[in-house]
């Protein structure tokens, strides 16, 4: 019995503490998410936002979200069952897992692997497979058009997306993400590697599908793509799933490129401030200019998202590249 | 709207391919391929109102483009023939939602040419002054939903902040912000509020800050450009053949504007350049949108400069109304009253052709009266009637995007397509 709950019973509750650990404040992160893009882009747009529900309207998305859990739940005629019912799923239960690599802090990680970067970048490619999943299974011409284009677009981006992790990694010498942030001590990726931050930027706003690169779901013209056929709950997982990618996207930027958890200016008193909040921060600034993108861009018509992402942003990262790589040979900077 | 799947196929295989079923039958293996048919509205977000269209694609390329239209029909030039003259103002308030005053004075220019009567100098002068508001008011919204429509949310919410201002100086002079109801066949309802002129030019003032922004926005943003440039071109001809008006017209390089042309009301006293496009693409009635608006600025001004004292409508009782408290003490006038808000007037027998330069292009009325207090017959040009029709060659071959776009940047407005 001792055996048993030293050896299984205690390493999963604690396991499962950690989790719940992560995925609370992820989703607490995420409804407030919402809330300040409404007020920012309020801001913006000279407006005020949510400002009746609480003080300051801070309650509005648990309304929200309560309003789109006791909505009917509808499913279209000819949809296939199954799979319109398993997309918003996977693409929440996606948008979690990812976070299992995510070094918060030193040492505060779920699972320090190896691979970190290998395994997130699994995580958001099989991101696409919801999005197909739900427009096919919606037999709606929209969703349907709304999936083609998502799968165009994820697996585009999803190559220079690599290409970029590439650069960094050749700097770092490491798959491993505390690995990644420590190699930023001296100097921040975002310095050295400049071009690159701001295509990995990029890149991630069409791997989430925001705007500009908003396609999918192309208000305009396909109403809402993909999820043009779901209402309540599957709604709700589908919102919850692109906005907790859209922080994991921040949070991979962050680390890639940021520095993660290390202060902006190595001496007190910004070493004071844990290195949890420097994170958040530095994931804030991301979200922000997230939003600010959407405030201010219009949408990519599918072929101009198609040419930069293959004809622009392909060679470049692939020059990039090579010219890191030559340039770590030449001077003899390859990390050992 | 569901995908077809077939079932007639007897011998095998049923593969659902976006545009329906690619079956392969027995030995010949045809594989054929139906356009993807989609229907696109009249609930749709970029729809402009009830618009519906049922688009033949392949992938994303539009191959037809059938706009159906009638969604909005509300008989409104049947109900004029049973209303007075003065009681069918209203429907044109309603034609076009977006630029009210314009329509109407089209209208009440129709009843005052059958009537050979002209509104007095101070009447026209507001006349113009409240055309060039509508204008800009129709141009903010037909500039920033187009926006809208390419994915650029800000634009519009900046937009409406301005059309609110400019909706002010509807109720102040009307008494209703949007539905206006105020040019009256032989000059205007009520003259101006005091301070008005002040409040109109102190927004001339402050516009040209808002045009800034809007510039900084969209026409140097790359984006914009690469979602606008080359996209809907109409040539010279096709404008022409097309019967297409105001800036679908003038962005393909015809300089035609009914206000230089053919000056109705005050217009030739006014100083104001007509913008021509050079590319005939959305890009380009972009522009010639942005340019009028800085021209519609200017004849404000000059309208607030030169506005000249004196009665706002004609003195003919027959035709408008006495004023209030002349009622009071003048049977006669009191009787002139009764009389018009019942019976009306009565035109004189004839017939007339008369339009306008309304923001969306040549707004005409075809006025007939046979002599009795309703019109004969009341047929309404509108503008983007004949635009709609140019829909189909215009998004041919383009994406679906694109005809997203071509359909904001006609200006659509349902009220007066269908009427």
């Amino acid at each position: 019995m001792a055996e048993f709950w030293s050896g299984f019973l205690l390493p999963l509750i604690i396991m499962v503490l950690q989790i719940l650990a992560i995925t609370v404040p992820l989703l607490v992160a995420v409804a407030f998410m919402t809330y300040a893009e409404r007020k920012i882009m309020g801001a913006m747009q000279l407006r005020q936002g949510p400002a009746i529900v609480g003080p300051f309207g801070l309650m509005q998305p648990f309304a929200d979200g309560l309003k789109l859990f006791a909505k009917e739940q509808v499913l279209p005629e000819g949809a296939n069952r199954v799979v319109f019912y398993v997309a918003p799923m996977l693409t929440f239960f996606l948008a979690l897992i990812a976070w299992a690599v995510i070094p918060f802090d030193y040492g505060v990680v779920l699972s320090n692997i190896n691979v970190g970067v290998l395994y997130l970048f699994a995580i958001s490619s099989l991101g696409v497979y919801g999005i197909v999943m739900a427009g096919w299974a919606s037999n709606s011409r929209y969703a349907f058009l709304g999936a083609l284009r998502s799968a165009a677009q994820m697996v585009s981006y999803e190559v220079s997306m690599g290409l970029i992790i590439i650069t960094v990694l050749l700097c770092v010498g490491s798959l491993n993400l505390t690995d990644i942030v420590h190699a930023q001590e001296r100097v921040w990726f975002c310095i050295p590697l400049l071009p690159m931050f701001v295509m990995f930027f990029i890149s991630a706003l069409a791997e989430t599908n925001r705007a500009p690169f908003d396609l999918p779901e192309g208000e305009s013209e396909l109403v809402a793509g993909f999820m043009v056929e779901y209402s309540s709950a599957p709604f709700a997982l589908f919102f919850l799933g692109e906005y907790a990618n859209m922080i994991l996207m921040s949070a991979m930027t962050s680390i890639l490129f940021l520095g993660g958890w290390l202060s902006p200016l190595p001496f007190a008193p910004f070493t004071w401030v844990p290195g949890i909040v420097w994170f958040a921060l530095k994931i804030a600034f991301c979200l922000f200019t997230f939003v600010w993108v959407r405030a201010t861009m219009p949408r990519y018509r599918y072929d101009q998202l198609m040419r930069l992402g293959w004809k622009v942003f392909l060679p470049f990262s692939l020059f990039w590249v090579v010219l890191t790589a030559g340039v770590l040979v030449t001077f003899g900077w390859l990390p050992k | 709207m569901s995908m077809t799947v077939s079932s007639e196929s007897a011998t095998g295989v049923v593969a659902t391919g976006p545009g329906g079923p690619i079956s392969a039958t027995g030995p010949e293996t045809k594989t054929q391929i139906k356009p993807y048919t989609m229907n696109f509205g009249p609930q749709h977000p970029a729809a402009h109102g009830v618009l519906r269209l049922v688009m033949e694609l392949n992938g994303e390329v539009v191959e037809r483009c059938d706009p159906h239209i009638g969604l909005l029909h509300r008989g409104t030039e049947k109900l004029i023939e049973y209303k007075t003259y003065v009681q069918a103002v209203p429907y044109f308030d309603r034609l076009d939602y977006v630029s009210p005053m314009c329509m109407e004075h089209a209208y009440v220019l129709g009843i005052e040419n059958l009537l050979q009567i002209k509104a007095p100098l101070r009447a026209q002068y507001i006349r113009v002054l409240f055309s060039e508001i509508t204008r800009i008011l129709n141009h903010i919204l037909s500039i920033t939903t187009g926006a809208l429509d390419v994915g650029a949310i800000t634009p519009a919410l900046w937009g409406f902040e301005e059309r609110e201002i400019l909706m002010e100086f509807y109720e102040r002079v009307s008494g209703a912000r949007l539905h206006a109801n105020y040019f009256r066949p032989g000059g205007v309802a009520w003259d101006l509020p005091d301070g008005l002129l002040d409040d109109i030019w102190a927004f001339t003032e402050r516009f040209p800050k808002f045009m800034e922004d809007l510039d900084n926005l969209l026409t140097n943003n790359r984006i914009f450009k690469q979602r606008t440039v080359d996209i809907g071109i109409v040539t010279k001809e096709q404008a022409l053949d097309w019967a297409f008006t105001g800036p679908m017209l003038r962005g393909s390089g015809v300089a035609w504007d009914l206000r230089k042309s053919q000056p109705y009301e005050v217009y030739d006293r006014m100083d104001f350049d007509v913008p021509v496009g050079l590319t005939g693409d959305c890009w380009a009635r972009y522009l010639v949108r942005m340019e009028e608006m800085k021209q519609s600025l200017r004849i404000m001004r000059q309208c607030c400069k030169e506005m000249p004292a004196g009665p706002v409508k004609v003195e003919d009782r027959k035709v408008a109304p006495p004023a209030r408290g002349e009622m009071k003490r003048s049977m006669e006038a009191l009787i002139h009253h009764f009389k018009l808000f019942t019976e009306g007037f009565h035109v004189p027998a004839g017939e007339t052709y008369t339009a306008i330069e309304a923001p969306k292009g040549e707004f005409g009325v075809y006025l007939v009266s046979d002599g009795t207090n309703k019109p004969y017959r009341c047929k309404i040009r509108a503008p983007g009637f004949a635009h709609l029709q140019g829909l189909d060659f215009m998004s041919k071959g383009h994406m679906l995007a694109d005809a997203v776009a071509n359909i904001a940047s006609m200006d659509i407005v349902f009220g007066e397509i269908d009427r």
